[in-house]
């Protein structure tokens, strides 16, 4: 039987779901899930507010395994309105680690806010210690990043929302 | 031990790799397409990322992209399945040179055995039968003609880069030589990149023999007895059996002691297959090597109660083979038949689409491998199998009393699949007999 009361790293803390719930609005996530030690939690966010879906106690695995990697959507909407004409999503070619720098020192590419133009680098994403500079898919005003700097990504990941119309 | 393992593969044979895994408390990365995203066993590895567009070349055959999966994954080792790059010798090498475990052979082994012609050569070293045919590649359409008037007609032409069943043409005199020669290096250089022929008699009407083996990195090489696969449609294998029937105990054991001596000859580790066909008074020729898990290797665990797939893990992981060669007992006979979308009716035309409704057989000795269920929709982009239907009891006209039993239970609604043609099959006095050989099924049901 699971212990009542909860331990400082579960899953069911309440500090730490509204920690998830804020990280969610912050990269515009949908659906995160995480499993600990025979505990699961889900958390799916339809609208602006995030709802938790449930948890239950699934059965007990051999050895416990670390949390998942949250899986991002399409478009959920945050300002500007869902669904912009506008607003395009650019997605990952590949598969690899996200580098919103060029080296630990120096400042991130872009950061929201910037203008950006297709002849200028965007971020990196490494595969197979190849660094492969990305340039702006379009040309606008980048209004979201949605990874996080050394983050890993994977084929068709969206990493960035760029209004054309600004 | 490792802790994380990448499954470069989707569907059934992910699924079974991911079972071992999590048994033997390894956790797994899994790769897919965006035609697999949201699939029912995705939800039971620790990550999985997203290589790609649904089109096979475009992210199952990507190594760029497996590989930087499997290092933002973290893993220790890849185990690739079967198909896709599974008998990659170029995926294994850079999976080596990124220090990640490949789950199977050296890349050395897999080209050697990889080489259909090169492969005879080390059976004739390891005194194992082959086919008569040409000493090497045939250097000119003289040469074929030549060993052809040696060896007796019909012969069979085959290129040496292939395997599956394609790059073959049987000629039976010396005008359709020619053609056959001249045509199978074209079409060996346009499917192979390696316009290599060589030439074998051909063996009218043989059965299908293959015996799984297993070699550690220690020197230990056994053999988990044989498969009988004769019954197959257009080198397609539909059911697969083990033991073979109607096949004499000392002929079964000379033919899986013959495999063993040519896989320690070859250096090759891991599991493996080895194809031989047996002619009609049971002499048995060594055709090909399969360098990799197969599809049928359930047979194989139901009549030894081996798990191959966890001993395919321990044996990359260095560990040596638990068992030696009297450990291993066959019990029972086994068969398989390999559910496909397909519509029996109309040539196994491939019939995607979403499963309505599934009820799965069960019961004493009877196992339903698939990665499907109710609600999944079966993409066009992959082969049609969708499911392996298992049955393992005391005797080989139970197991087929079982089969029959289990296919009629299983119910899959909004697809057709190939099950009701297995009923046939089994049901056919031939097949009860045991008198199967490769050209029964097309014989008996002309398209």
């Amino acid at each position: 039987m699971a212990d009542s009361e909860p331990k400082a790293d579960d899953v069911f803390d309440v500090d730490r779901v509204l920690r998830l719930i804020e990280m969610m609005k912050k990269h515009d996530l949908t659906e995160i899930n995480l499993r600990q030690s025979g505990q699961k939690i889900q958390l799916k966010r339809e609208t602006a507010q995030p709802q938790v879906v449930g948890y239950a106690a699934a059965p007990p695995i051999p050895q416990p395994m670390p949390a998942a990697a949250p899986a991002p959507t399409a478009d959920s909407g945050t300002a500007p309105a869902v669904d912009d004409p506008n607003v395009h999503i650019m997605k990952s070619p590949m598969v690899g680690t996200y580098y919103s720098r060029a080296n630990p020192e120096s400042e991130a590419f872009v950061k929201v806010g910037d203008r950006v133009s297709t002849d200028m680098t965007i971020c990196i994403v490494e595969a197979m210690k190849v660094f492969n500079e990305l340039n702006a898919e379009v040309a606008g005003e980048v209004v979201a990043i949605l990874v996080e700097n050394e983050e890993p990504v994977e084929y068709g990941q969206p990493l960035f929302k760029i209004d054309t119309s600004k | 031990m490792y802790k994380r393992i990448l499954i470069a593969n989707r569907g059934e044979i992910a699924l079974r790799v991911i079972r071992a895994c999590r048994e033997m408390g390894i956790e797994t990365v899994a790769v897919f397409s965006e035609a697999d995203r949201g699939a029912a066993y995705l939800d039971l590895v620790d990550e999985a990322y997203c290589i790609g567009p649904p089109k096979a070349a475009q992210s199952y055959l990507k190594i760029e992209r497996v590989i930087a999966a499997a290092e933002v994954g973290n893993v220790e080792a890849i185990h690739p399945g079967y198909g896709f790059l599974a008998e990659n010798a170029h995926f294994n090498e850079v999976c080596r040179s990124c220090n990640i475990d490949f789950i199977g052979p050296t890349p050395d082994a897999m080209d050697l055995l990889g080489d259909k012609n090169q492969a005879r050569t080390i059976a004739r070293e390891a005194d194992v039968p082959v086919v008569p045919g040409s000493d090497g590649l045939l250097e000119n359409e003289a040469e074929a003609l030549r060993v052809a008037h040696e060896i007796g007609f019909p012969v069979l032409v085959k290129a040496t880069a292939g395997g599956g069943g394609k790059g073959m043409r049987v000629a039976a005199n010396d005008l359709t030589l020619k053609t056959a020669f001249q045509q199978a290096q074209t079409e060996a250089e346009a499917a192979f990149g390696n316009p290599g022929v060589y030439l074998e008699k051909f063996v009218e009407h043989p059965r299908h023999v293959e015996v799984q083996v297993i070699a550690d990195l220690h020197g230990n090489v056994v053999h988990l007895w044989e498969r009988d696969c004769s019954t197959q449609r257009r080198h397609q294998k539909l059911i697969e059996e083990s033991p073979a029937s109607n096949l004499p105990h000392e002929i079964r054991k000379s033919l899986c002691e013959s495999a063993v001596r040519l896989v320690k000859k070859a250096g090759y580790t891991n599991a493996g297959t080895v194809e031989f066909i047996v002619d009609r008074e049971n002499n048995f020729y060594f055709i090909e090597v399969n360098a990799r898990i197969q599809v049928e290797h359930c047979v194989t665990e139901m009549v030894t109660g081996i798990d191959l797939i966890k001993q395919q893990i321990a044996v990359a992981a260095g560990e040596k083979l638990p068992f030696t060669q009297d450990d291993i007992k066959l019990e029972g006979s086994a068969i398989e038949c390999r559910i496909n979308a397909e519509d029996p009716d109309h040539n196994f035309q491939p019939r995607p689409g979403k499963i309505e409704h599934m009820f799965t057989p069960g019961g004493f000795g009877v196992r339903f491998d698939t990665h499907t269920h109710a609600g999944y929709v079966v993409p066009p982009h992959y082969d049609s199998m969708i499911g392996k239907l298992i049955v393992h009891q005391p005797t080989r006209s139970e197991a087929i009393a079982c089969m029959l039993r289990a296919l009629d239970e299983l119910k899959i609604e909004g697809i057709q699949t190939t099950a009701p043609f297995h009923k046939k099959v089994l049901q056919h006095s031939i097949f009860a007999a045991g008198d199967i050989d490769t050209s029964f099924v097309e014989r008996t049901w002309a398209d």
